[in-house]
C-alpha cells in the first residue's frame, strides 16, 4: 500500500518543440553543461528560483562513502566516530543492502553539489534539478538558514577546524584530543542556543588569531626555572586567557557554550575544540528543523522541472520513464504496520504537501476555501510556495499548510502511548473531528525542541564545591534513558572537572523525579 | 556554474578515521578476532575477515529520552480501519517498535556492529602479542645487515635514481643564467619574419635583421642544451650497517604414509601460519624446511608445502638432519635457533631412544625453543610413542613445549599458546 499520490505522467505534448538533449545513459561534461542550462532556464527563468552559484563536482562511489562518513562535509577534522560510520556504511553498501544517495549538496556559497560518476544521464539531470535548483534555492532563501548559517564561511571554518584538531593531536597526543571530541560530540544536541540566532559571525581568521595569541602567551610565560619548583602551577595562569571572568548566567541551555566559557580547569585548546563542535552543531541546526521542507522543496522542484523538460521535448520518453521510476521510489511512504516502516519519509510528506498547495492555489475545493481562505484559488502557486519556503520551518509549515486532503491521502491517525498501559489508544483519525488534532500533533512531532530533552545548567558553584547542576525539565513524564544519561554525564564531568549532578524535574509540577550524579575520573 | 572532476582525487580520505576507529575498538576487536579464528578455514589465512563486535567502546552516548516512561502522542501514517477510541495492544516483551513505540531507526548502538577488517589489520591483530621466545643471542659477529639510507645527492648514478626535480631545477637555473632563448621567442621572431616577408612593400633591411636575429637565437638554442649533463642529479643512498638479531627456524615435518591427507593438512596449516608470522614480523629470520619419511632432506618452501611423498617413519633422521645443518651453517654462538616439529606421533619403536637422545642432548642445548605439535584425527586412547617419550623431556626442559591438535579450529589457539609473548620464558 502506498499513500502518496502516484505521480502520473502528463500527456505527451502534441508537438515536440525541439530535439531531446540526450538519449541513453551515457553522460559527459558538455552534456551536463547543456542540461544544466536547460534546467536553469526553467528553474530560474520560469519558476523564479533564487540560487547561489553552483559548483558541481563529479565523484566516485568510494568518495561518496567518504563524504557520507564525515556528515557530508568535504572537509572535516579526524575522529574515530567518522571511521565507525564509514565502516558501517561501507559494509552495507558492499553487501548491496543499501544504495548510495545520488547526490550530496552542501549549504555553502558557491553551493557544492556532489554527483556520482555511476549515475546515468537521466539521474544526473534529476540530481541537478533536485540539488542544484531545489536545495540550493531553499538554502539561500529559508529564514533559518539565513539566520543560522554563513554559507560563504563554513568551508573555510571547517578547514581551520581540521587543521586545529590535527595540530592539537600533534601537540597533545591523539587520545587526549579524542577524549575532548568524544565529550563534545555527546553534547552536540545541547550545543545550540535555540532562542537566539548566533549573534556574531564566526570568523575563521579570528579563530586562528586567537589560537596564535594563546600559544604566544604560553611561550611568553614559559620559564625553564618554573619546572624546577615543585608546587608552582604556571599553567593555571595560562588558562585564564580565555575563561570568562564574569559569573556565569544560569539557566543556560547551551551546555557546550557554558562549558567552553565557564569550565574551571579546561585548557585553552580544549575550549577551542568545544567551540568548533558548537559551531558545527549550530550550522546543522536549521537542517534538523527543515527536513520535510528542504526535501519537499527539492523533490517538488525536480518533479516540475523534469515535467517541463519533457513538455518541451528535451528529454526522451525512455528517460522520463526512468525518472518516474526513481521518483516514485523516493516519495514512497510505507504504512506504520509495513515492515519497511521507519517513521515518516520527509520526501513523501514534503512533496505531497507542496503538490497540494499548488492544487489549492489552482483548483481549490470548497473544503480548501474554508481551510485556506487566503491562498485558495489565488492562481499563484509558485509565489505561494516561494513564500512558504522562505518563512517556515517543518513545525510551522505543517501547522499552517497540512490540508485535510493530505491527511486523508496518508491516512494519518493519532495514538497515545502511556508507559503504564498495556495498549495504545487511538485518539484521532482522518475525519472532521480529527484533522486539527492530527495537524497540531504532527507539527509538534517535527518540533526539534520537543524531540531533544530539555536540559539546562541551573547552578554552578564556582567559588566553593565547584559542583555543576543540570536540570532536565521532564515533559509528559518522559525521563532520560538511564544508561545513556550516565555515560553522557561522565563526559560532562570530564569537561567540567568536578562533581556534576543532573536532576530530573517535572516541568509542570516541579516535582523531583530522579537524580544522577557523577565525579570525573581522576 | 562550473564542473570539477574530483574522481582522480586521492581516495580513502577517511583512512585516518578508520585507523582511529580500529585503535579505539581494539580490545573488542581482539575478542572478535579470537572468536572468528575458531571458525576460520585454512585457505583463508591470507584473506580479510568480517568482524562483528559488541560496540562497547565505540558507543556514542548522548542525552536521550527513555522508551519506557511517560506518555507520548504520535501521528502515524497508513491507518487501515482504526476508529477513535480503539485500543491497540502493545507488543509483549520486546518493548519498543511495532504499533506502539516509535520504531527504532537508530537501534541505540546495542546491536552488534559488523564490519570488515582488511587482511593487514587482521594479521596485525592476530600476531600482535606473539614473538619468538628467548631471542637473546644478540652478540653478532661482524655480520651486520646493511640498510640503505638516503644520503643527499650526487652527480652520477644509475638512471633509476635520477632526481628529476633537482635536475630540472639546475637546468632551469643554468638556462636562465646563460640566457637560453625561449621557444616563444623563436615563434615570435618567426611570426615577425613571416609578416615582414609578406608585407608590401618589402622592407629588405628589416627582413635581413630579423633573419640574423632568428639565426642567432636558433644557434643559441642549439649550443645551450635544455638539459646538460652537468644538470644531472641523482639520489644517493648509503648502506648503513645495522645490527640485527639472527634467528633460524627449523620446520620439521613428518611426511610418512601414516600421516593421512587430513593430518598432513593440519601440519601444513600450522607451518603456514608459522611461516606467515615469521616473514611478517622478523626480517632477519632464516627458515629451514626439513621433511622426513624414513629418510630426511632439506627442501625448499614450495616442496615442503606442496610436495607429495610418502614412506616409512624414522623421526631421528630429521633430527639428525637438523643437527647437521646447525653444525654446518648455524653456529649456536651466533644464532638463535628455533625448531617446530610436527608428526602424528608414530615412529619405529627402535628409533625412539635415538630420537630422545638427539633432542635432549644435541638439539635442546643449542635451541632457544623447541615446539612439538602432534596431529591426530581424534583424541586417541593413551599417548603415542613420541608423545610419551617427549613428555619426560618437557618436564625437564622449560623451553620444550608440546601440544596436540585434532582439528583445524585448534590450530590458531595452539599457535597462540606456543608463541604468545610469555611462552618459553
Amino acid at each position: 500500500m502506498t499513500m502518496t499520490d502516484i505521480p502520473e505522467m502528463r500527456p505527451k505534448p502534441a508537438v515536440k518543440a525541439s530535439k531531446p538533449l540526450f538519449d541513453g545513459p551515457e553522460w559527459n561534461f558538455d552534456l551536463i553543461h547543456e542540461v544544466y542550462d536547460a534546467i536553469a532556464e526553467i528553474g530560474v527563468g520560469e519558476m523564479g528560483l533564487d540560487i547561489y552559484r553552483n559548483q558541481i563536482e563529479v565523484i566516485t562511489a568510494e568518495q561518496m562513502l567518504d563524504a557520507y562518513s564525515s556528515i557530508g562535509m568535504p572537509v572535516m577534522y579526524r575522529h574515530w566516530s567518522f571511521g565507525k560510520r564509514f565502516a558501517h556504511d561501507e559494509m552495507y553498501y558492499r553487501k548491496g543492502a543499501r544504495s548510495l544517495a545520488f547526490e550530496i549538496v552542501i549549504n555553502s556559497d558557491p553551493c557544492i553539489n556532489y554527483i556520482m560518476e555511476e549515475n546515468s544521464m537521466t539521474m544526473q539531470c534529476l540530481v541537478l534539478a533536485h540539488a542544484a535548483m531545489g536545495h540550493n534555492h531553499f538554502f539561500k532563501n529559508n529564514y533559518l538558514f539565513k539566520q543560522w548559517t554563513q554559507a560563504d564561511a563554513i568551508l573555510e571554518y571547517l578547514a581551520f577546524a581540521k587543521k586545529f584538531v590535527a595540530d592539537c593531536e600533534e601537540r597533545f597526543g591523539v587520545p587526549a584530543v579524542e577524549a575532548v571530541i568524544d565529550a563534545a560530540h555527546a553534547l552536540m544536541n545541547q550545543g545550540v542556543s535555540r532562542n537566539a540566532a548566533p549573534r556574531r559571525r564566526f570568523d575563521p581568521a579570528k579563530a586562528r588569531e586567537r589560537e596564535i595569541r594563546r600559544r604566544e602567551y604560553e611561550v611568553e610565560i614559559y620559564n625553564e626555572l618554573w619546572r624546577t619548583l615543585p608546587q608552582s602551577k604556571p599553567e593555571a595562569k595560562a588558562e585564564e586567557v580565555v575563561i570568562d571572568p564574569s559569573p556565569p548566567i544560569v539557566p543556560e541551555e547551551n551546555l557546550l557554550y557554558f562549558l567552553e566559557k565557564h569550565s574551571p580547569k579546561l585548557a585553552g585548546w580544549k575550549r577551542e575544540i568545544l567551540r568548533i563542535v558548537r559551531v558545527l552543531s549550530t550550522y546543522f541546526y536549521p537542517q534538523r528543523q527543515t527536513k520535510v521542507m528542504n526535501e519537499g522543496c527539492a523533490t517538488f522542484v525536480h518533479y516540475e522541472i523534469m515535467n517541463r523538460l519533457y513538455e518541451k521535448g528535451l528529454v526522451t520518453d525512455g528517460s522520463m520513464l526512468e525518472f518516474m521510476h526513481m521518483h516514485s521510489a523516493v516519495v514512497y511512504q510505507p504504512g506504520f504496520s509495513d515492515r519497511g516502516f521507519s517513521g515518516f519519509n520527509p520526501y513523501a510528506l514534503g512533496f505531497a504537501m507542496m503538490r497540494d498547495i499548488k492544487r489549492i492555489c489552482l483548483e481549490p475545493t470548497d473544503e480548501d476555501r474554508q481551510w485556506f481562505p487566503d491562498i485558495a484559488g489565488n492562481g499563484q502557486p509558485m509565489e505561494t510556495l516561494r513564500e512558504a519556503w522562505a518563512n517556515f520551518r517543518d513545525e510551522s509549515f505543517i501547522h499552517q499548510f497540512l490540508s485535510p486532503k493530505v491527511i486523508r491521502d496518508f491516512r494519518l491517525f493519532h495514538i497515545r502511548n502511556k508507559s503504564e498501559d498495556h495498549a495504545v489508544r487511538v485518539e484521532a483519525i482522518h475525519d472532521e473531528m480529527g484533522y486539527r488534532d492530527v495537524r497540531r500533533l504532527l507539527a509538534r512531532q517535527y518540533d526539534v525542541s520537543q524531540q531533544d530533552p530539555d536540559i539546562q545548567v541551573t547552578d554552578a558553584d564556582l567559588s566553593g564545591s565547584r559542583r555543576l547542576v543540570l536540570t532536565h525539565f521532564v515533559r509528559d513524564g518522559i525521563l532520560l534513558d538511564k544508561d545513556e544519561c550516565d555515560r553522557t554525564l561522565m563526559h560532562v564531568a570530564r569537561l567540567w572537572g568536578f562533581r556534576v549532578r543532573l536532576v530530573e524535574v517535572d516541568n509542570m509540577t516541579g516535582a523531583k523525579l530522579r537524580e544522577h550524579e557523577t565525579l570525573p575520573l581522576p | 556554474m562550473n564542473i570539477i572532476d574530483r574522481r582522480l582525487n586521492p581516495k580513502s580520505k577517511s583512512l585516518g578515521n578508520r585507523q582511529r576507529f580500529v585503535r579505539r575498538a581494539k580490545a573488542d576487536i581482539r575478542e572478535a578476532v579470537k572468536d572468528a579464528l575458531k571458525k576460520r578455514k585454512v585457505s583463508e589465512v591470507e584473506g580479510s575477515e568480517k568482524i562483528s563486535i559488541r560496540s562497547k567502546s565505540v558507543r556514542e552516548p548522548s542525552f536521550s529520552h527513555s522508551r519506557d516512561s511517560g506518555s507520548r502522542d504520535m501521528i502515524l501514517p497508513g491507518n487501515k480501519d482504526y476508529k477513535v477510541g480503539d485500543l491497540i495492544p502493545k507488543p509483549q516483551g520486546g518493548g519498543g517498535g511495532g504499533g506502539g513505540g516509535q520504531a527504532s531507526a537508530d537501534g541505540e548502538g546495542q546491536d552488534d556492529f559488523v564490519f570488515t577488517l582488511s587482511k593487514d589489520e587482521f594479521l596485525d591483530l592476530f600476531f600482535e602479542d606473539l614473538k619468538l621466545p628467548n631471542l637473546i643471542k644478540t652478540r653478532l659477529k661482524d655480520l651486520k645487515s646493511p640498510v640503505p639510507q638516503r644520503a643527499g645527492y650526487t652527480s652520477d648514478g644509475p638512471p633509476a635514481k635520477l632526481n628529476r626535480v633537482r635536475t630540472m631545477r639546475r637546468s632551469l637555473a643554468r638556462r636562465i643564467a646563460l640566457r637560453r632563448p625561449k621557444e616563444s621567442e623563436v615563434q615570435q621572431l618567426e611570426r615577425a619574419l613571416a609578416e615582414a616577408e609578406t608585407d608590401v612593400p618589402r622592407d629588405e633591411n628589416l627582413i635581413a635583421e630579423l633573419r640574423a636575429k632568428l639565426d642567432r637565437v636558433l644557434r643559441l638554442r642549439r649550443t645551450i642544451a635544455y638539459v646538460d649533463p652537468i644538470d644531472l642529479q641523482y639520489n644517493r643512498t648509503e648502506r648503513v650497517p645495522k645490527p640485527a638479531t639472527q634467528a633460524v627456524m627449523f620446520c620439521l615435518m613428518d611426511a610418512s604414509a601414516s600421516m593421512t591427507e587430513p593430518l598432513k593438512d593440519l601440519a601444513k596449516r600450522f607451518f603456514m601460519l608459522l611461516h606467515l608470522f615469521l616473514s611478517r614480523h622478523y626480517r632477519e629470520v632464516d627458515v629451514v624446511f626439513v621433511r622426513h619419511t624414513s629418510t630426511a632432506s632439506e627442501v625448499d618452501e614450495e616442496t615442503f608445502f606442496r610436495g607429495v611423498e610418502t614412506g616409512g617413519t624414522v623421526i631421528s633422521t630429521a633430527l639428525e638432519e637438523m643437527d647437521r645443518i646447525v653444525r654446518d651453517r648455524y653456529s649456536p654462538e651466533d644464532w638463535n635457533i628455533y625448531a617446530a616439529q610436527a608428526s602424528d606421533g608414530d615412529n619405529i619403536p627402535d628409533d625412539m631412544g635415538r630420537c630422545l637422545d638427539l633432542v635432549e642432548n644435541s638439539l635442546l642445548p643449542v635451541c632457544q625453543y623447541f615446539a612439538y605439535i602432534e596431529v591426530s584425527e581424534q583424541i586417541g586412547f593413551g599417548d603415542t610413542i613420541v608423545w610419551d617419550g617427549y613428555k619426560e623431556i618437557a618436564e625437564r626442559n622449560k623451553h620444550f613445549a608440546m601440544r596436540r591438535v585434532t582439528s583445524p579450529s585448534e590450530i590458531f589457539p595452539v599457535f597462540h599458546e606456543l608463541f604468545s609473548a610469555s611462552a618459553g620464558a
